[in-house]
């Protein structure tokens, strides 16, 4: 299990190897959230958020076989095209991979404390939540 | 009782400020009577802890919702819906 919040970017195929060895692991499905359009800058709450992906990993660990995951969240300066999220999921068939890598992500959407703030030609704007990502991470309840 | 409150991203730009120590009246011991104490402060706290602003919270840095308890020395923190991922 890892979790970091970091500035510096991250390499998917190092982060798959890492996952555990285990020869019961049949699936590895991942996901890479990109920056779309315009720069733009990510804060965060230092402490609760490793706190709070840990809690959504552990609650997708309830549900799902899950034997291993990997969350990597960037925060700071970003642009066009940089990665942002990684989550992979390893487990022993698809389906639990799947669907516990889709329920990490659209609770991240909605609990983990980021907020982004792109640079439009305007000037600095504060991106706004989407009743969209409270209605996917709302499915799974 | 003192509490530690935090304020992240538009809230916190509005505010001018990121942390501080507040001793809180007797009787202010929920987050949401917290929230109607800032509002109380005036000025840009009046606008910016408004009824339709649409905020959340956390203490000790877990999400909470408004009727969640505040007690001595906890950490409370506003800020506006997530937006990461």
């Amino acid at each position: 299990m890892k979790i970091a919040v970091q500035k510096e970017d991250f390499d998917l195929s190092r982060e798959i190897k890492a996952l555990s060895g285990n020869p019961r692991i049949g699936a590895v499905a991942s996901f890479i959230g990109l920056v779309r359009d315009v720069a733009m800058t990510l804060e965060h709450y230092p402490g609760m958020t490793e706190r709070a992906i840990t809690q959504i990993v552990e609650q997708a660990k309830s549900r799902w076989q899950v034997m291993d995951c990997t969350v990597i969240h960037r925060y700071g300066a970003l642009e066009p095209n940089d990665q942002i999220v990684l989550v992979a999921v390893a487990s022993a068939h698809r389906g639990d991979a799947f669907a516990a890598c889709e329920f990490i992500m659209d609770y991240l959407k909605t609990q983990a404390p980021f907020w982004k703030q792109e640079q439009t030609p305007e000037g600095a704007r504060w991106v706004e939540a989407k009743a969209a990502d409270d209605k996917a991470a709302e499915r799974w309840q | 009782m003192k509490v530690k409150v935090l304020y992240f991203a538009s809230l916190r730009e509005k505010l001018g400020r990121d942390a501080e120590e507040l001793e809180l009246p007797a009787g202010v011991a929920t987050v949401a009577a917290l929230r109607i104490h800032l509002r109380g402060r005036g000025g840009v706290f009046e606008s910016s802890f408004a009824e339709k602003i649409l905020l959340r919270a956390a203490v000790n840095q877990d999400m909470v919702q408004p009727a969640a308890a505040v007690k001595a020395g906890d950490e409370v923190a506003f800020f506006p819906p997530v937006t990461g991922g």
